[in-house]
Formats: C-alpha cells, structure tokens, sequence
C-alpha cells in the first residue's frame, strides 16, 4: 500500500471485500481493522468512489474497525435501472443501512462523509429511522440539502445586503450543479474529454498528490452520479424537510479554500445539530487527498471522545478563539521560555493545540510547558535547546518527528537583543547575535520546513522579526540586520512553499514589555554601565507595556488569515507605513542617539 | 511566642504609637470571615453587585460603619482585570457567576477605629488554573516579607515581586490598580457619626492617606508603594496592606494582608505579616502538608 507521499488509491492488500444487497442492486463493500473495534463508515463523494478514503481509511484502520462502500452506481457498485429516480437520498439510506447491518448488526457505527457522502450523511443522521444506528457523524465538504433550502429560504425572503451577497456568493459557487442539471450532456463531456483529463486538473488546480487516484471507473462514476443531484437538489431545496434535525453528534470540518461550498453555508447550523463541533483547515476541497493525517486524527479523538464518554472532562475542551483550527496540531515554539513565545506557547495551548516549547532555559521551558497543559493544551513537552546549534536542532527535529508527529505550526520566535553603535561592536558580539536571530531561523526553517514539505499535507511557519527590519538607527545595527534577513528569508520562502500549501508570516512586533531588555547586550561600555541600561531600557519598556500576550494573538491571526508581514505595536505599523512612504524622514529620525 | 514581642513591637511603632495590632488583627480576621462566609454563599447567577451588597451587609450587622474602600467583587476574566481602561471599571458590575469562574472579593472596612484591606481569591467549584495560581503566590508573599527586611527600596521590591511574576508565566495586575500600587499604608481611622464614601472610599481614611501623601512628600517618603520615582525607599514604619495580584489569560487571583513595618534594626522585627492564620496561609499549609 501508498507510503506517506499518497501515490496510491488502491484499498490496501489486508482489506477484507464482500458484497451486499439491497433494493435490487449490489453494493462493493471493504472492510479494514478489526472487527470487535469502534465501527467508521466512510463514505465518498462526486465524482469519486470509495478509493478516495484510502489514505484515510489506511490510518483510521490501526484503531478502528473502518468501512468504505462505493456508492450505487459508483466504482463496483452496480446502478440502478432505471437511473432516474434510483438516486434518491431514500434510497441511499436503505443502502447505508444495509450496509451498517452487515458491517456492524448490534452496535451502532460512526458515520464519515466528503462531499456527495456528507450530504447523504446529513440525511442519515436527520431521519428518524436511521435512530440507535449511528453514534457520530463527521462532516466535510457537504452540507443538508433540507439545511441549505432553509438557508437559501431564509435569505429570499429577507435579503439584505449581506444575505444577498451571501446568495449571490454561493449562487456563483454552484455552477457545475447548473451544468449537470442539463440533460444528456454531462454524461458526454464526463465520458469523453473531462472524464480524460480530470485526474490532471485535480493535481493542478485542487493540488490532489499525482497518483493512482481517481480510479478507472471515473467517467461511469460521473456519468451515474449526475442522477444524486438531478433526484434530489430540486425537490429538496424546493421544500427542505422542516424537521432535520439530527440527532447525533456533529464534527463539521470546513475547508477554507473549497471553490464550490462557502463557509457561510454553516452559519447558524447549531440550530439544526445541537451537539456540534466545528473545525476548520485551509485546504481544498479534497481534503481526504490533500490532508488525511488531519482528518484522521480529528475523527479519531472525535470518535474516540464519542466511545469513551467517561474520559473526556467538560473543562479540558480548549477555550480558545481558533479552537477550530489548530485543536490537536502540534505547534512548536522556540524561545518559548519567556516574552513573546511563552505568551505564544499558551495562545496556542487555549486553542488546544499540542505544544512543545523550545528554550535553552530548561527550566522556563518546562514551566511553559506546565502552564500550557493548564490552559487546554492537548499535550504538551518543554525541550532544552539552542537554536544557532545546527546539530542540536537537527536533533530536535527527528526526535519531534518520531515523538510527537510533524509541525504543523512552527514558530521562530527566540532572539537576542544587541544595542551599541556599529564601531563598538566586535566581530564576537555580531557572531553571537546572528547565531541565534538568523541562523536560528534559517535551522529551523531548513530543518522543521523540510519536514513539512516533505509531508505534503500544508503547514505554517512564523518568524519572529522586528520592527527594527526596516527602520534604521545609529543604536541597533547588528539587531537590525539580523531581523531585516529574517524578513527578507521569510518573504522569500513565502513565495518558494506556497505551492506546497505551506505559509510563511514574518512577525514585526515593536516595543513589547518581555524580558529581552534586561538581557540585551549594550556594546561599547563596561558592565555596570550596561546594567544600567538595562534596567534603564526594562523600565521605558514597561512604562510603554504592550503585553506580549496580545503579539501571541496576532501571530495566531497570521496563521489563521496566512498573512505575509504583520506589525503589531502602533508603532511599529507607524514605521512601516514610514519606510514606505516618507523613507527619508525614517533616515532622518536614525541619526537621532536615544539617551538612555 | 512572638506575641509579647509583637506587642511592644506595636508601641515602638514610630508612625503611629498608639496603633495597636491587635485592633487591626481583630479587623482583618473579621474581613477574612467575611470573605469566607459571603463565598460560601455564592451560587451560579448571583451577580457581582449582589456579592459586593452580600459583604457590605454581613460586615454591617457585625458593627462596621466606616470603609477605607467599599466591598469589591470581581468575576471571570474580570479578576485579571481584562480591558480594563479607566478606574470606573474596578466597580462590581452585573456579570452573573458561572460554574468554574474564578472571582475576587476585596474589602476594607474600618471596626472600632481600625481599618483592613483584604482580598480574597476563590472560583465556584474547580478551576485548577487559579489553583496554580494561588500556589505561586506564596512565593511573592515570602519574597516581600524577605526584601522589607533586607531594608530594599519599595520601588526595586515591586519591580523583583514583577521579575518573579513574570518567571511563572504571569502578568502584573496590580499595575492597573491606582498608580499602580502593590501596596498602601492604611491606619487608624477617627469613628464619626457620619462616615460619607466619595467614589468608594471612605472619606476619612482617604484624609488620612491624603495627609501621609503630603507628609511624606515633604519628607522624602511615600504611602504608596509603587514601581515610580516616588516609591525609591524603604517602607515607612507603619502599617501596609500588600496586594500582589496574578493574572494569567483571564484568570485573576491575589491575597491581600497586613505588612507590619517597625523601625526596629532586629531584621526579625523590622517587618513581619501581621496574622499567619488567614485562609491562604492555611491553605497553603495544607498544601504542602498533603
């Protein structure tokens, strides 16, 4: 079977097929894992069979008794006759429920579905038969066609300008339903030239790993499938059912980047799924090719939360405003012992990521770490390492690796600050402070980036840099240019990862109350002098006091909107602005020596 | 032991002779009480009016007429403080407390002449963040009691107690307190038949600290203890009520007790807290016992 890489979509050999009956047509189901384990039924969407699942299905099996079956009509299932009318979502409930019951006859099963499968999963878990058969279900890329007929309802009959362009917005997303509402011609162009060139337009456009997948039977599961939106879409939006509520729990995982549903589909849908969890992931739209080491993780713990209801405490859901994004990613910060990456540490940790913090103080380290379980982190690990150490990282980065999983967030955060003029500072004093602020960047990006890529499921990396990255001044030479390479190092590796999905954020926070002042290096003057200054700079830091906490936010925004340069502090926003704008005046204001 | 000590330590008081600690033990025992029993009453839904109005109530039928400050109480994120611009915010509010919110209860009433300022730190049910929270509190409350007697200034004690804080992972929320003060004197207050508040405090203590405000700007010294210019001294002999106060991502919690300070070159007797039988020392007592 496929490695990590996801070149295959063939089921794996240990798969265990057999076929099953109802209404007259026969259904190709697989299944894998053991049998006295949980039950995940995973079923597919359009134009897809259930080969689409196999990366997923391959790690959900080490735990769970997991399910695939290709859809009447689709794969080696065999269609209806006649097709018209043989698609309706009746129908395919009595073929999820012959399937359960063979699958698993006395315990109910945890339903999955992507796309065509998620639509047809909100109608198994909204009527009333299906009750006691399903004990969760995850939903991705597909929404209730009865919700989404209240939804258009609800916005017709009161359109404002919001609701209007919400219409508007998801009206211009739905063409391709349009198109396959045609007769006859769907069922040409699927058979004929899209049908041929649809493996390659995935991998361009939606970024699908080049594979095995789709299968053969493709232009047949496209051609069949248009009868699921022609038996269905116009009834059901014509007249939503006024009772789908559904009376499982819900797992919403939502795309950002899916080209044919808006995520203000969703708006609302605890009306109608009163136990839901939402999750979102900056993906595509197919999400069981392009990121299926987060969706299993999130059915896993959404599954295993369901099946173990004793172990899972109200107060550890994590309270955090991105909740929905990074719960359960594992986030790595480095220079997490104090300041701006300690208070990083716990923004993620309350959006219940997993966390390890990274400081060569062992002991702040640990003590991040502690405080970061406190506050919602799933888990989290303090390591003791210099990041200017390339082994030392290198080190860090396979134990990561084999230990806790990849990075799917990693933050560059740890630096030095170094004050004086250019004149006074010596060769070892600009050694030391590119050691950590630079080439701790570049290791870290080189070493942890490479794992990610190599991955291919997405990811984000943040650099801390600084305001003092484009605004010059007579005091902090060597500071500043090692923040302006971290910049310019980000901005370039924003644009080399991208096609890899991978975001790069350089942060430029300004003057923030942490520690970094009474540790700075002041060149040029005896000891008591710098300690003096020190203590000098601590004190105009904390009369300004702007609390690292609300950096910590803005870095989780950038990763959240995938913002490319971010300053924080007005100042700092200020200064920007100036280097654009009025360049000379900055020019100016750097010849002034701050007393301090 | 300390007892015999402590008394004549009170009549050597130099500030104030005739202060007498077993006035301002007797206060301060009585507000903790208060805390107590006005917590144990809390329930989901009561609100912070009502639990400032639930201290007020309970200290004057115990026969308490004048305040330094009237009853606070603060819920949820409100114990840190969160967005908290201008003074008029540190008034109790309607926010309704939930199962799990931390809250603070904060009073300083003045009995028979002796004014206390206390704060009390708790939440309705678990809330293992302000568990940690108050554990690490002692710490600071060894800290400061150590740094008075080594004679430092107040300024370079606030800013260690802020060092220390910011060791644990902690923000310093007794910063947006007014001037920023970990710390005030408090003292005896004159009983009147008519004891006017003006903004929450009383009007007579606030005289009195107004007054220690003008002498000790003549002489050099303050009654707040703050990280400011005006605060690079050692204490004023006398009376001072510490609040070191934790915030941590929307968790709040603080204790807040008397610091006796004498003129006295004993380091022993140059500053000890004025009562170790109060519910955090206890608690931590049990603690480390457990």
């Amino acid at each position: 079977m496929s490695g990590m890489n996801g070149a295959g979509a063939a089921v794996p050999a240990d798969a265990r097929e057999r076929r099953v009956s109802t209404g007259g047509i026969e259904l190709c189901v697989v299944e894998l894992g053991e049998t006295d384990r949980p039950t995940v039924v995973l079923v597919h969407g359009y134009p897809d069979s259930k080969e689409v699942w196999s990366e997923v299905a391959e790690r959900l099996a080490t735990r769970f008794h997991v399910v695939l079956y290709d859809v009447r009509g689709h794969g080696r299932s065999t269609a209806p006759q006649p097709l018209r009318g043989g698609f309706t979502l009746e129908k395919l409930t009595d073929d999820f429920l012959a399937v359960a019951d063979a699958v698993s006859p006395d315990r109910p099963v945890h339903l999955v579905g992507h796309d065509w499968g998620s639509v047809q999963g909100w109608e198994f878990a909204t009527v009333g038969r299906t009750e006691g058969r399903i004990a969760s279900f995850t939903s991705m890329s597909g929404p209730s066609l009865d919700h989404f007929g209240h939804w258009i309802k609800k916005r017709m009959t009161r359109p404002t300008p919001r609701a209007a362009a919400q219409l508007l917005g998801q009206g211009a997303k739905s063409w391709y339903v349009y198109m396959l509402h045609t007769p006859v011609l769907p069922e040409l162009a699927w058979r004929g030239p899209l049908g041929k060139r649809w493996p390659a337009m995935l991998q361009r456009i939606e970024k699908v790993p080049a594979g095995s997948y789709p299968t053969a039977s493709l232009p047949s599961d496209a051609a069949h499938g248009a009868w699921l939106y022609r038996d269905n879409v116009r009834p059901r939006l014509r007249r939503p059912r006024p009772d789908a509520y559904a009376h499982v729990p819900v797992q919403l995982i939502t795309p950002t980047g899916d080209a044919f549903l808006s995520e203000r589909l969703y708006d609302g849908l605890e009306q109608w799924a009163p136990d839901l969890l939402r999750r979102t992931l900056p993906a595509k739209h197919w999400v069981p090719r392009t990121r299926p080491d987060q969706l299993a993780a999130w059915i896993t713990e959404f599954v295993t939360d369901r099946e173990e209801p004793a172990t899972r405490a109200p107060e550890q859901k994590a309270p955090g405003k991105y909740a929905d994004r990074f719960g359960g990613q594992l986030v790595l910060v480095t220079g997490a012992a104090s300041g701006i990456g300690r208070a990083t540490a716990f923004a993620f940790a309350e959006a219940g990521a997993r966390v390890v913090a990274v400081d060569r103080d062992a002991e702040g380290a640990a003590r991040t770490a502690d405080m970061a379980r406190l506050v919602g982190a799933a888990e989290a690990w303090a390591e003791c390492v210099d990041v200017s150490d390339e082994q030392a990282m290198e080190k860090l980065a396979a134990k990561v690796a084999t230990e806790y999983g990849i990075v799917d967030v990693l933050v560059n955060n740890a630096g030095i600050g170094l004050s004086g003029s250019f004149l006074d500072t010596t060769a070892e004093d600009w050694k030391k402070v590119l050691d950590v602020n630079l080439w701790g960047v570049i290791h870290g990006c080189r070493i942890f980036g490479k794992q990610m890529a190599e991955r291919g499921q997405g990811g984000h990396i943040v650099n801390t840099a600084s305001a003092a990255a484009y605004l010059p001044s007579r005091t902090l030479p060597a500071y500043s240019t090692s923040k302006a390479a971290v910049l310019m190092l980000s901005e370039c590796l924003r644009a080399e990862l991208a096609s890899r999905s991978i975001g790069v954020s350089a942060i430029c926070p300004g003057i923030v109350n942490t520690n970094i002042t009474s540790t700075s290096r002041f060149a040029g003057v005896d000891e008591a002098e710098e300690k003096r200054r020190q203590e000098r700079s601590s004190r105009l830091y904390g009369l300004r006091n702007f609390p690292p906490e609300k950096v910590a936010d803005a870095i989780l925004r950038a990763v959240v909107r995938n913002e490319a340069v971010v300053p924080v502090t007005p100042e700092s926003k200020g200064a920007l602005w100036m280097s654009r704008f009025a360049p000379r005046a900055l020019r100016r204001i750097a010849r002034l020596e701050p007393k301090l | 032991m300390a007892g015999d000590t402590r008394q004549r330590t009170a009549r050597r008081l130099s500030a104030r002779p005739d202060a007498d600690l077993a006035g301002f033990r007797e206060v301060q025992r009585l507000s903790y009480e208060c805390a107590e029993a006005v917590a144990a009453q809390l329930r989901p839904g009561v609100t912070e009016r009502e639990a400032a109005r639930m201290q007020r109530e309970w200290l004057r039928e115990r026969g308490v007429r004048d305040w330094f400050h009237l009853p606070f109480a603060w819920f949820g994120d409100r114990t840190a403080f969160a967005n908290f611009r201008i003074p008029l915010q540190f008034f109790p509010t309607n926010r309704k407390l939930e199962p799990g919110m931390p809250f603070i209860l904060d009073m300083a009433p003045v009995y028979k002449g002796y004014s206390a300022d206390i704060g009390y730190s708790g939440s309705l049910g678990l809330n293992p963040v302000q568990d940690r929270l108050m554990a690490d509190l002692q710490a600071h409350r060894v800290l400061i009691l150590e740094q008075v007697r080594e004679g430092r200034s107040l300024r370079e004690i606030y800013e260690n107690v802020e060092r220390l804080m910011t060791r644990q992972g902690y923000a310093n929320r007794h910063r947006a307190y007014p001037f920023g003060v970990i710390a005030h004197k408090i003292d005896r207050v004159k009983e009147r038949r008519w004891s006017p508040t003006a903004f929450g405090f009383g009007t007579q203590s606030l005289k009195g600290l107004a007054s220690d405000v003008l002498h000790g700007h003549r002489e050099g010294w303050s009654p707040l203890w703050s990280p400011y210019h005006f605060s690079d001294h050692p204490p004023q002999p006398g009376l001072w009520a510490v609040e070191p106060h934790l915030g941590f991502r929307g968790t709040g919690a603080k204790f807040e007790e008397i610091l006796v300070v004498t003129d006295s070159r004993d380091p022993e007797e140059s500053a000890f807290w004025l009562d170790d039988d109060l519910p955090h020392v206890r608690r931590w007592a049990e603690e480390k016992a457990a």
